[in-house]
């Protein structure tokens, strides 16, 4: 069964202290080419039936998401797409 | 006849205990209200106290907001009912949509705790009516994800309007814009406020009885007399 998959991030105008902390400790492991690091949540919701994507960014709005300082994206995967990252 | 002014237990909430002896000091009667519970049981005002309801999964007041409990504030907030959002109250009545904008991680990710001093800047809601406007007064502040955002045009909104109740001085601990400590909707029935005037209405565990002037002002705003 194909599955939805949330992602919800920071605005880009919302200050994010905790990519920041991590784009610092990149020195440390020797890493110097980095310019920035944003850190978001991905959620993954499986319906019992048919995903249902305008249920799917119901939940998204009202819920996984503060639209006041996060955007998010809705998408259907896969199984196989799911870890088939390449 | 003395007043009944709630106070919300959600899993998790931590200062609902000092909130209900907050009230009852101040002269009214804490009524212990449960976030399973859909009725108010008829008290005259809510305080939504300070903690890490639901674990702070999700985001800080995310789940919270969704409480049976929190239908019936909503409702009852939108008719004028004062309701008093402390630290993680105030996070709650944020995502409620009761007030504008959203509590973040404090910019240093430090968890702050001190005593803080802030100016009160809005002597004009149910809960500050007590207070001189510009008044320094101290109480202590205790956050993690503290720091208050909005667009620029709701932040320039909530100044024109006077809605920025109480601003921090001396050093702003969680990097909040325009040093907001405290807002109030349009009505001034809701307030948020990130730092804990419960914490400061006893010499024994205060740094100040400052914190007492908000449950003082309810009083006087739901009888029209001083407490």
């Amino acid at each position: 069964m194909p599955r939805v998959v949330v992602d919800v991030m920071l605005k880009p105008e919302i200050l994010d202290p905790q990519g920041q902390a991590v784009a610092n400790a990149l020195p440390r492991l020797g890493v110097s080419d980095v310019s920035s690091v944003r850190i978001g949540r991905r959620i993954e919701i499986d319906f019992t039936g048919e995903p249902d994507l305008d249920r799917a960014r119901e939940i998204a709005d009202k819920l996984l998401a503060n639209p006041v300082i996060e955007d998010y994206t809705v998408r259907l995967v896969t199984d196989d797409a799911v870890d088939a990252h390449p | 006849m003395t007043a009944r002014v709630g106070v919300v237990t959600f899993p998790g909430s931590l200062d609902d205990g000092d909130a209900a002896r907050a009230v009852r000091i101040a002269g009214a009667e804490a009524v212990r209200l449960w976030h399973g519970d859909a009725d108010l049981h008829g008290v005259d005002a809510v305080v939504l106290p300070g903690g890490f309801s639901y674990g702070d999964y999700l985001r800080c007041g995310a789940i919270a907001r969704f409480a049976p409990v929190m239908e019936a504030i909503i409702a009852a907030a939108r008719d004028g009912l004062p309701v008093l959002g402390i630290c993680n109250g105030f996070q709650i009545l944020c995502e409620a949509h009761l007030l504008p904008g959203a509590l973040t991680r404090n910019q240093h990710l430090h968890f702050r705790n001190r005593d803080q001093v802030l100016r009160v800047e809005s002597a004009g809601t149910a809960w500050t009516n007590t207070f001189q406007p510009g008044q320094e007064i101290l109480i202590p502040v205790k956050n993690g994800e503290g720091c208050y955002v909005a667009d620029p045009r709701t932040l320039d909104e909530l100044e024109a309007e006077g809605r920025v109740v109480a601003r921090y001085v001396g050093g702003n601990p969680n990097g909040s814009q325009r040093d907001i400590a405290a807002i109030t909707n349009a009505a001034g029935n809701v307030v948020g406020i990130m730092p804990h005037p419960e914490h400061a209405v006893e010499a024994l565990t205060g740094p100040s009885l400052d914190g007492l002037g908000f449950f003082t002002s309810v009083l006087k705003h739901l009888t029209g007399v001083p407490a």
